[in-house]
């Protein structure tokens, strides 16, 4: 009987654990989804902005009030899991704070200490990001695309935080041992005095309760992950890592384009040669579903955080358009998300399921309001690029399926025919000269 | 002043056996549009003045396929880039300013990758290099003190990170620079890009230009400086919408410093 709880916490370790591996198998299964890009260049600058924006969250701070906020819960979460470490083996090994055998006791306490107040902090800046969320009406958390799940996602996990920083306090204070121990219960001395009159057996009772339901709640967080938009507390790493370095600018030149180009240009290129016998089926020009998106904007989609600073910086979404790049990024998650049930669901072989993202989650109204400014790009805390999937999209719509708006149509017609977008002759370009 | 404007082709340079330092990219609207020729003319007496050896490609100049790659026909900006590409590379250019922020932008970044090599720059950076060589002196002092706002072009600044070269030359007319509340990395599009200036916006509550035209106002500027063609024509039309076209003025930077040389 003695190892009995030891046993149990291997075995809710384990599943907990498990069950994450599955999940972050899936998600890897999903993104791998994508078109292959190669990324592998310039590996000194992509650790630096990973460190500098996904560690250090320099963009979270071009908004002080809840970047500042961010940073507390963002240090408090990253902080208050060594005090897991601690559980972990505590629980494993049947010890009890492991850290006061391991460490001294000033070292201990200070630790300690410092998770105390840290719990506090989190959990006053989680009731302020409530009241931003549901009290005062700030605009980029009522867009039609943050009803229902996202808007509960969002609260959720702030319930959760609430209940584990309490769970952490309550842990500590009903610890008799660590109170009397008066070393880093700077938080908890003064919960502690509602408990004073219990007895020995009730407390130990609310300690360990407090103590499993902490550990049962942080797993149950990791498992959660997956299905939020708080993914982003380990995807922000890979993302940074892989976003763009070329200037913002810089739109990507399709080689399939570049080829097929090339061989029109070529005076020598014989126009009725037969096709090369191995010549591969020509790729699909832009996108049109998740799958013809390379991998790193699937990533991308799982990494989004909801958080709309894209959206409010968007000139076509302030002006009453349609587009918000943040659906976006939610559109190509939950087509990702049905392509990948669909393939889980038919052995892992994609069944036609007759949808796509362009048209049934992305219209074509929403990819034409673009200005391509990229004020989206730039708004991004963690990286993400949503311009390069609504031109990718474009790009299907034009060079598939020739759906431009007729104006569209007319501007390339110009330039193809007299080199300016206006119906204006290649031979006139220097009449400016001799005019008044 | 206008008969003397001196604006030698590639092809006669090269008839002669000359290369000039820097081919002028003048771009469609530089070439086509009213508004934008007075803004080519500005900077062309610029470069007269301060004796730059220069040259435009004329009737050899194409679109660059900008709007075209922004619109999704890539295949369209390819020939379009490949044809302007072979034409540069036959003059061997090694240098090329343009006073349209579209035009750097491909030419600077999305033509390199289809073997179209060159130092690319803008006319305000190329000002600015004029300014501190001190081939230009800005000495006229006609818009000291005047109060100038400057809209950042999306495909200058955010797309290619030039915020200062031209404040530094709104700064050294003496006039008073005020920034909207959302300026640099944060400005506001004017509405045009991404192929938008050639076609109907859609439906919404507002128009872009509008709305960026309304932040401008706000600094109570007598002149909004722009650094691209489409930006000015978008921001002339805000500035006709809100009836203001009486007090406040849209002008490039290359106008700006033409009239204050009093060319
Ligand atoms: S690039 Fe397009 S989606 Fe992004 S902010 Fe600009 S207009 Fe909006
Ligand atoms: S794309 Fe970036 S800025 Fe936009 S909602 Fe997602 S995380 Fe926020």
């Amino acid at each position: 009987m003695h190892y009995l709880p030891q046993m149990l916490f291997a075995l809710v370790l384990t599943i907990g654990i498990g069950f994450f591996i599955k999940n972050v198998s899936q998600l890897r299964r999903n993104i791998r989804l994508g078109r292959a890009l190669q990324v592998n260049d310039n590996k000194s600058q992509r650790w630096k902005n990973m460190i500098k924006i996904a560690l250090g969250q320099t963009k979270m701070v071009v908004r002080p009030i809840a970047g500042f906020l961010h940073i507390i819960v963002y240090l408090g979460f990253i902080i208050i899991n060594i005090e897991v470490l601690e559980i972990v083996i505590d629980g494993l090994f049947g010890t009890h704070r492991i850290g006061l055998q391991l460490l001294s006791k000033p070292i201990y306490g200070f630790l300690i200490g410092a998770f105390e107040i840290l719990a506090v902090l989190v959990l006053i800046a989680v009731i302020i990001f409530w009241i931003r969320r549901n009290g005062i009406k700030l605009k980029r958390f009522l867009s039609s695309e943050m009803k229902g799940w996202p808007k509960n996602d969002g609260n959720i996990i702030l319930y959760f935080e609430v209940v584990l920083m309490c769970l952490f306090l309550v842990m500590n204070a009903a610890d008799t041992n660590f109170q009397v121990l008066d070393s880093g219960n700077i938080v908890s001395q003064y919960i502690a005095p509602i408990f004073s009159d219990m007895p020995a057996n009730t407390l130990h009772l609310i300690e360990r309760s407090a103590w499993w339901l902490h550990i049962i709640g942080i797993l149950a967080f990791l498992n959660y992950l997956y299905y939020s938009k708080h993914l982003h507390i380990l995807l922000a790493f890979p993302n940074t890592y892989y976003g763009k370095l070329t200037p913002q600018g810089q739109f990507k030149n399709l080689d399939a384009v570049t080829q097929e180009v090339k061989l029109m240009m070529d005076p020598n290129a014989d126009p009725f040669a037969a096709p090369a016998e191995d010549a591969v089926e020509p790729e699909k020009f832009g996108a049109s579903d998740v799958t013809d998106l390379s991998w790193v904007q699937l990533l991308n989609a799982y990494t989004c955080t909801e958080c709309g600073r894209c959206t409010s910086e968007c000139p076509a979404n302030q002006t009453g358009k349609k587009l918000s790049p943040r659906k976006i990024m939610m559109d190509t998650r939950d087509r990702l998300e049905e392509v990948g049930k669909n393939i889980s669901a038919n052995k892992g072989a994609f069944k036609d399921d007759g949808k796509q993202l362009l048209g049934d989650y992305i219209s074509h109204e929403e990819l034409w309001a673009c200005t391509s400014c990229n004020a989206c790009v730039q708004a991004c805390p963690v990286s993400i690029d949503p311009l390069s999937i609504i031109m990718d999209m474009r790009q299907y719509l034009v060079m598939e399926q020739s759906s431009a708006p007729s104006d569209l149509n007319n501007m390339m017609g110009n330039i193809e025919n007299n080199g300016a977008p206006w119906p204006f002759n290649q031979m006139d370009r220097l009449n400016w000269t001799s005019e008044n | 002043m206008e008969s003397s404007l001196k604006v030698p082709t590639m092809a006669e340079l090269f008839a002669e056996g000359k290369q000039p330092e820097v081919l002028f990219w003048v771009g469609c609207a530089g070439s086509f549009d009213d508004r934008a020729k007075k803004i080519t003319k500005a900077f062309i007496k610029i470069l007269n003045k301060a004796n730059v050896a220069f040259a435009v490609l004329g009737t050899e100049e194409s679109c660059t396929g900008d709007p075209a790659k922004r619109a999704g026909n890539e295949f369209l900006f390819q020939m379009q880039a490949v044809t302007n590409i072979e034409v540069m590379n036959a003059y061997e250019v090694k240098k090329v300013v343009t006073a349209c922020p579209h035009c750097f932008n491909t030419l600077k970044n999305e033509y390199p990758g289809l073997g179209g090599n060159y130092e690319v720059i803008h006319h305000t950076q190329f000002l600015k290099q004029l300014l501190s060589e001190g081939s230009i002196t800005m000495e006229g002092g006609q818009y000291k003190g005047k109060r100038i706002t400057f809209h950042d072009p999306c495909y200058l600044g955010r797309a290619n990170g030039v915020y200062e070269a031209p404040r530094d030359l709104i700064k050294k007319l003496d006039a008073e620079l005020v920034e909207m509340k959302s300026c640099k990395s944060r400005g506001l599009c004017c509405g045009a890009g991404g192929a938008q200036m050639f076609k109907e916006p859609e439906k919404g509550n507002k128009d872009i230009n509008v709305e960026r035209t309304e932040q401008a106002l706000e600094t109570k500027p007598e002149i909004i400086a722009a650094g691209c063609p489409f930006c000015n024509t978008m921001m002339t039309d805000g500035v006709k919408n809100k009836e203001k076209e009486a007090s406040v003025k849209v002008m490039d930077i290359a106008e700006l410093i033409a009239t204050t040389e009093d060319l």
